[in-house]
């Protein structure tokens, strides 16, 4: 009897547990299914190409953003973050061109630079989060109002723009491909394995999912609560300065434009992934599945001319709605009961 | 006893009127408000600003020219009341932020005597400037349908990127319509690229994915079409004569077209200059013996390799 009834409620939880990971799986088939009814050009390899290439930028900032999030926080400053760190790697290429030339040492030290800064301005909102006790919100709020207005400052309110000989060396990080994939997916495929792994894989990633639920049992479990939390922050600015890296060579420029709404874009990948905004429970795979959701729907509503160009904001809005009330709870209760 | 209280102090008063008249028609001052730049085309207004107030302070020395960026329509109104009372100006030169919410704070430079100068965004409320300085919106997309038509022919396909939902957008892109209607060149598809190269970048993308057969992309604004360029050059369909029309005047737009671009062979100009237009006619207003209350509509000159240089900035962050 006991018996019984112990394998039917593991059997609702395993079918209860199907339905929350596959929303974000189902509700992207549903829209390429769409996508397809609209326009056949939609599975196109040049499309699927573009996308999945699109989707490299929210991806890889999500990926962190995830950490962040599971952990509890939230970073608001990685749009403005990824639009200073493009434009002071610009500065830095182009000054360095006359010492170093339009080679690969330009572009690497570009690089180089990029990361520590990443890393750095991560450091700064962990370090204020925790050590300064202020709450995320109010200080990636703070930074993402500093470093939007850093690069309008560097820009003199224009554009950054890379030198074209550097463009020439700097440009297969974004047009190249390796095996048919565009660099750019290989990145966000090498960024989601070791987030993945991290998450899932690793003590960090259980202690991030613990002082996400809760964090003075965390502490009380003698987890480095604070030292763990602003790791978070430093992985979130680490992913971002790898976004800048293959975003520069795009366009080759930078301007207060840069980045605008990323922020916004991130956090929807991660919620519509299944991720916890409240923390507790992270999914880097569905943090990934959630980015490729995102950018689906701005290329569908690109592909026809059925709905209002006014509208696309609805028709964005609705998606992410329904995406993330495909996966929440009741909807996946009822259904479990009824079986 | 009491009327002669008053009296001593209206007479006070006049006597401090009249010195303060007589200081102000030794030196001529002259307000200039716009809001801070934060992007590519109001930077570039910024830089003309601050180039046409140091020919013109040069020129007339008892002119004297202040210069106010604010970040908000707010912080603008306040600059406007300070142009009036810290400096007394005798005329005021204004980019409003926002229409509606200006309205008011200008009308009341205007009472303060100052002759008003408005530039680009116009109030809300007609009568109050003396002078009008403003682009032509229409005429920009008009201009650009022109010469569309000139280097197309019946049958021929074209996409268009449209930039943020606004008003500007709308007379833009109707003046372009209407004169493409009639031609026999089919407009594929509008989507909105928000004046932003990403953007750009990302709808042109779809277009060409969409499309197998584009002629010509108008792309209404320089930062759009370096994406939509961009996106062609990864799709290697910039050949076999396509073309994009941008607009606005961009100097890496116009320093490309000097040099014979053929992808982006040329621009149609609304120039962020147009402030220094307006401080121009304004000083004339005081200096020049022939009138100049009116209302100035600046030409949407199409760019060519031929007048190009004299469009050319190559100082000017836009």
């Amino acid at each position: 009897m006991s018996d019984v009834a112990a394998s039917n409620t593991t059997k609702d939880k395993r079918m209860r547990f199907d339905i929350k990971t596959a929303g974000p799986a189902i509700a992207l088939i549903l829209l390429c299914i769409i996508g397809f009814l609209l326009n056949p050009a939609f599975l196109s390899e040049g499309n699927l190409t573009n996308l999945l290439t699109r989707s490299a930028f929210i991806g890889i900032i999500a990926v962190g953003a995830t950490f962040v999030i599971t952990a509890g926080g939230i970073d608001l400053s990685v749009g403005s973050m990824a639009a200073a760190i493009a434009g002071v790697m610009i500065i830095i290429m182009n000054s360095a061109m006359e010492t170093l030339g339009p080679g690969m040492a330009t572009v690497l030290l570009g690089g180089g630079c990029s990361i520590l800064l990443g890393l750095g301005a991560g450091w700064i909102n962990g370090v204020l989060t925790t050590k300064g006790k202020i709450e995320a919100f109010i200080v990636t709020l703070g930074t993402m109002g500093i470093y939007r207005s850093l690069v309008t400052y560097f820009a003199d309110g224009g554009t950054l723009s890379l030198d074209f000989a550097i463009r020439g060396t700097y440009r297969p990080v974004y047009y190249g491909s390796i095996l048919g994939l565009p660099a750019p997916v290989w990145v966000f495929i090498a960024v989601s394995i070791c987030g993945w792994f991290l998450m899932n894989r690793t003590a960090f990633g259980r202690y991030c999912t613990a002082i996400g639920s809760n964090e003075s049992v965390a502490k009380y479990s003698a987890i480095k609560v604070d030292r763990i939390k602003t790791m978070t922050y430093v992985i979130q600015g680490l992913c971002v300065s790898l976004a800048t890296i293959i975003y520069v060579p795009r366009l080759g420029s930078a301007s207060a434009s840069t980045g605008v709404m990323w922020e916004l874009e991130a956090i929807a990948a991660v919620i519509i992934g299944g991720t916890v905004l409240k923390g507790g429970y992270g999914r880097i795979g569905g943090t990934i599945l959630g980015a490729l959701i995102l950018t689906t729907i701005g290329n569908i509503l690109n592909f026809t001319d059925l709905i209002s160009n006014y509208l696309n904001g609805t028709m964005q809005g609705l998606i992410i709605i329904i995406a993330v009330w495909l996966q929440r709870g009741d909807w996946g209760k009822a259904k479990a009961t009824k079986s | 006893m009491k009327n002669l209280k008053t009296l001593s102090a209206l007479a006070l008063t006049t006597a401090l009127a009249l010195t303060a008249g007589a200081v102000s028609a030794e030196t001529l001052k002259i307000g200039v408000s716009y809001p801070t730049p934060t992007h590519a085309w109001a930077a570039g207004m910024n830089w003309h600003a601050e180039q046409a107030e140091k020919r013109l302070e040069a020129l007339y020395p008892d002119i004297d020219l202040i210069l106010i960026n604010s970040p908000d329509p707010n912080a603008q109104a306040s600059a406007l009341e300070d142009l009036v009372s810290v400096h007394q100006i005798d005329a005021l030169v204004v980019l409003p932020f926002e229409s509606e919410p200006l309205t008011d704070p200008v009308l009341n430079v205007k009472k303060s005597g100052a002759l008003i100068t408005v530039v680009d965004r116009g109030l809300s409320q007609p009568g109050i400037e003396d002078i009008y300085v403003a682009g032509n919106n229409p005429e920009l997309g008009r201009v650009s349908a022109v010469y569309m038509k000139g280097r197309l022919e019946s049958g021929d396909n074209i996409v268009v990127l449209r930039g943020i939902p606004t008003i500007i957008d709308n007379e833009r892109f109707d003046a372009f319509m209407a004169e493409i209607e009639g031609s026999g060149i089919n407009v594929l598809d509008h989507k909105h690229a928000n004046w932003n190269r990403d953007d750009g970048f990302e709808v042109m993308q779809d277009f060409l994915s969409r499309f197998p057969d584009i002629d010509a992309v108008w792309a209404q604004d320089d930062d759009i079409a370096i994406g939509v360029v961009a996106a062609l050059k990864q799709a290697g369909r910039d050949g076999d004569g396509m073309f994009v029309v941008g607009g606005a005047g961009m100097k890496e737009t116009i320093k490309s077209i000097m040099d014979g671009d053929t992808l982006i062979p040329v621009d149609v100009l609304y120039p962020p200059s147009m402030i220094a237009t307006a401080m121009d006619v304004t000083v004339a207003a005081f200096k020049s013996n022939g009138p100049v209350a009116g209302r100035y509509i600046l030409g949407a000159t199409l760019i060519t390799p031929e007048n190009a240089a004299s469009f050319y900035f190559p100082d000017s962050p836009f």
